[in-house]
């Protein structure tokens, strides 16, 4: 089986696993125990803590380990929001976020709070002037994701930044879920908020950060005995923020290699389906991440594809793995237009660490042999 | 890599005649010390200065992080090293001035012990001097009082260059004025009290009360690792441990509540008379800052001086506290130190101390009960650790990260 699936999640990586069961096994202790057990598990938490924090530029009391990047992200919103009451009430995000940002967004609308939804163009790009006419004194969140899930672009962030920075006094968000270790990103970068998932780096589903500039306020949203300085209540899964800490570093280790290997990959992926002419329609951008990409097969439901590809042993998804199982067409290929014919046939290709060179010459043989079956009109 | 060596220049100790010899010996086994964790040091001394050779880059790097806190040094420079001819000694010269990107004045200082190099010292001066000001624009010659004195020396082995002069900890070498006894709690002021007396050449052993189960390991473990962080003002530190959990609780329920803190510390002086007498100690050191705890006001510490006549030094006696905190923090104990962890102190303190007891009245509640036999129980039965340590603490963490 070739998996290529891995902006959906990816399989834990060996060294990761043996990590996280060493300290299950080793270093069980709650981290807040006042016991040698404790005083150990919180040690070893502290210094995952502050490896997390080098690789972001945060400071390590300002890294919270949460239970994955959709808590990170809801947390980021009513966090931000419930701490910045006195500032103002207007949000601004994107039309093409995941819809752990788009839904944690409709609830604080419901609540009072008014939310303005950025535009995209083709390529998934928002428009800086368009943030700069939104952007308002009593702006108190701007959320914008680094790398789209669905079909790879890239925001400009630093841009993006500069203008929220400049413009007032609202907290900038960025949801680094699918750019972390792909893309360079940190708190230097200009956001005041990044939010990681572990599992889409080769760590534990379950595991994620929110990473945050020493200034931003923000409130807890889940309250108890106090963890996580007061920011995450709840015991620290420690064996998960160790395995993150872990993946995390390989992640940025290994960044250039892989960017390299990916990009080259994706272009290889683009001339192939560029040669079949108007059957496959590519969505994603040529200057976008370089593990993701997706196209548009022209009559197909995005389903079927699947279903067929699946069959030959390979795995990839529709655009992506929350929309792939509703019926309607994805919010964000209806931002970014794709054309009617193409629009219901999406499917993704996504790589990860665990990918191969043969993996991506055996992808093409078996998409043109199931383009063959599924159309009898195709030829080549 | 670029530099070879660190030139060291002796602090106060230059000028103490006939004592100096021991004194640079002293300067040396102190820098010797607190490397340890590094391989052995090639130390060379002579009459004014002293150098410290150095193979790779990253141990460069230690040593200037870590030297300007070592006590007795003035100052210290980093010297790079070339081979004996001009173009080798101009390259050198070139990389080492343009680390400097700010208007400097400059002046080439030579001094040329190997009198087979070819050329003068006035020659060598002019040669490099006129190179460099080719070469760099922002530089202006002084050689009144140069900004950047540029010191080429030309020995039998290599031409040594070293240009700016990084300010050392000054004080005496730890250890040229004898040795005292720390009583050492694991608070804010008693690192501090160490730093002082060590910074006036003191060298020290510590001595720690320690009461479990009221106490925990790990405010045992925090007197470690202050007594660790001491060390790296230039000198090894045995560290005493005294089981006190026995005295404490005989104290508590032999002498009335609002004495016994002073009966405590008048115990806790008296065993560290004894630890100080069997390791050759002169004096005891102490945190104590007048006033600032009910233990601390001049009738406390009259009674509690009462025990002993040895002297006990008090170099915190006229700080406040936030003048105390200010140099914890500076010399990095601070943080350790408020690690909440609870020492036999705070734990058998009584709601309401007297802050005046009377030496008599405390003498009289003490005589009813047999202190001496525990006192010398505790003294025999101490545990003794030495700093620094020489493997530095395995990390069992790293292969999980």
């Amino acid at each position: 089986m070739i998996y290529l699936d891995n902006s959906a999640t990816t399989k834990v990586h060996d060294d990761v696993l043996a990590s996280f069961i060493q300290v299950n096994n080793q270093y069980y202790g709650n981290a807040a125990s006042i016991h040698a057990m404790g005083v150990e598990s919180n040690d070893l938490l502290t210094r995952a803590r502050m490896q997390v924090a080098q690789l972001v530029y945060a400071e390590p009391e300002n890294v919270i380990f949460t239970s994955g990047g959709t808590e990170s992200n809801n947390f980021a919103f009513y966090g931000v929001a419930a701490a910045s009451k006195h500032k103002g009430r207007h949000i601004i995000t994107t039309a093409v976020e995941h819809p752990c940002v788009l839904e944690a967004a409709k609830r604080l609308q419901q609540q009072g709070y008014e939310v303005d939804y950025l535009s995209v163009n083709a390529q998934g790009v928002i428009s800086l002037e368009e943030l700069r006419d939104k952007i308002r004194k009593d702006t108190v969140l701007v959320s914008i994701m680094h790398v789209n899930n669905e079909m790879g672009a890239i925001m400009p962030i630093q841009q993006a930044a500069a203008i929220i920075h400049d413009n007032s006094r609202a907290v900038f968000h960025v949801d680094a879920i699918q750019s972390f270790g792909k893309l360079p990103i940190t708190l230097a970068d200009g956001p005041d908020i990044i939010t990681i998932s572990g599992h889409k780096i080769h760590a534990l589903k379950g595991s994620g950060v929110l990473a945050m500039k020493k200034h931003v306020q923000i409130e807890p949203f889940i309250v108890g005995g106090g963890q996580e300085f007061g920011m995450r209540s709840g015991t620290v899964a420690v064996p998960q923020a160790v395995a993150f800490a872990k993946a995390a570093r390989m992640a940025v280790e290994q960044m250039p290699a892989h960017a390299k290997t990916y990009s080259a990959w994706k272009q290889q992926l683009f001339q192939y389906f560029e040669s079949l002419g108007d059957a496959v329609n590519v969505i994603s951008p040529a200057d976008g991440a370089p593990h993701i990409v997706s196209v548009g097969v022209q009559g197909l439901k995005g389903e079927i594809l699947i279903n067929a590809l699946q069959k030959e042993g390979i795995i990839v998804s529709t655009s992506s793995a929350c929309s792939s199982r509703q019926t309607k067409t994805s919010h964000v290929m209806e931002a970014i237009k794709v054309p009617q014919q193409y629009k219901d046939g999406v499917i993704r290709i996504s790589f990860g660490a665990n990918n191969t060179e043969a993996d991506i010459q055996k992808f093409k043989q078996v998409f043109t042999h199931v383009m063959h079956q599924l159309k009898g009109e195709f030829v080549r | 890599m670029m530099y070879k060596e660190i030139l060291i220049r002796y602090g106060e100790l230059s000028t103490k005649g006939k004592n100096k010899k021991d004194f640079i010996a002293r300067l040396r086994d102190n820098i010797r010390y607190s490397f340890t964790d590094l391989a052995p040091l090639k130390i060379r001394t002579e009459r004014d200065r002293m150098f410290i050779e150095t193979e790779t880059e990253e141990r460069m790097e230690q040593l200037m992080t870590r030297i300007p806190k070592i006590f007795g040094i003035q100052s210290f420079s980093a010297v790079a090293s070339a081979e004996k001819n001009m173009d080798a000694i101009k390259e050198v010269a070139h990389k080492i001035m343009e680390q400097y990107k700010e208007p400097i004045t400059f002046k080439v200082e030579v001094k040329r012990t190997d009198k087979s190099f070819p050329l003068e010292t006035h020659d060598i001066q002019r040669d490099v001097g006129g190179y460099l000001l080719t070469h760099f624009d922002h530089l202006t010659v002084d050689v009144k009082k140069p900004e950047l004195p540029l010191r080429i020396e030309i020995r039998d082995d290599a031409a040594y260059l070293m240009a700016g002069v990084i300010k050392g900890a000054g004080g005496m070498p730890v250890g040229s004025n004898g040795k005292s006894l720390l009583m050492l709690s694991g608070g804010i002021d008693s690192p501090v009290a160490a730093y002082l007396m060590m910074k006036r050449g003191v060298r020290l052993e510590a001595i720690h009360f320690f009461s479990p189960p009221y106490t925990s390991e790990n405010s045992l473990q925090k007197v470690k690792d202050l007594t660790n962080l001491c060390t790296q003002f230039g000198a090894r530190i045995r560290l005493h441990v005294i089981p006190f959990t026995e005295i404490q609780t005989l104290i508590k329920d032999s002498v009335p509540a609002n004495v016994s803190m002073t009966t405590t510390r008048r115990m806790m002086m008296k065993i560290a008379d004894q630890v100080r007498e069997e390791v050759g100690a002169l004096g005891i050191v102490t945190g104590e800052s007048l006033g600032q705890v009910a233990s601390q006001t001049l009738e406390s510490l009259t009674a509690i001086n009462d025990v002993t006549t040895t002297p006990v030094l008090r170099p915190l006696l006229s700080y406040d506290k936030l003048e105390i905190i200010d140099i914890a923090e500076q010399i990095g104990t601070y943080e350790t130190s408020i690690l909440p962890y609870e020492d036999c102190c705070t734990i058998f303190t009584p709601s309401n101390p007297k802050t005046k007891p009377k030496l008599e009245k405390v003498e009289y509640y003490e005589s009813f009960t047999e202190f001496d036999e525990l006192i010398a129980k505790a003294v025999r039965n101490r545990e003794t650790y030495s700093y620094p340590q020489k493997q530095p603490k395995a990390d069992k963490f790293a292969d999980l990260l």
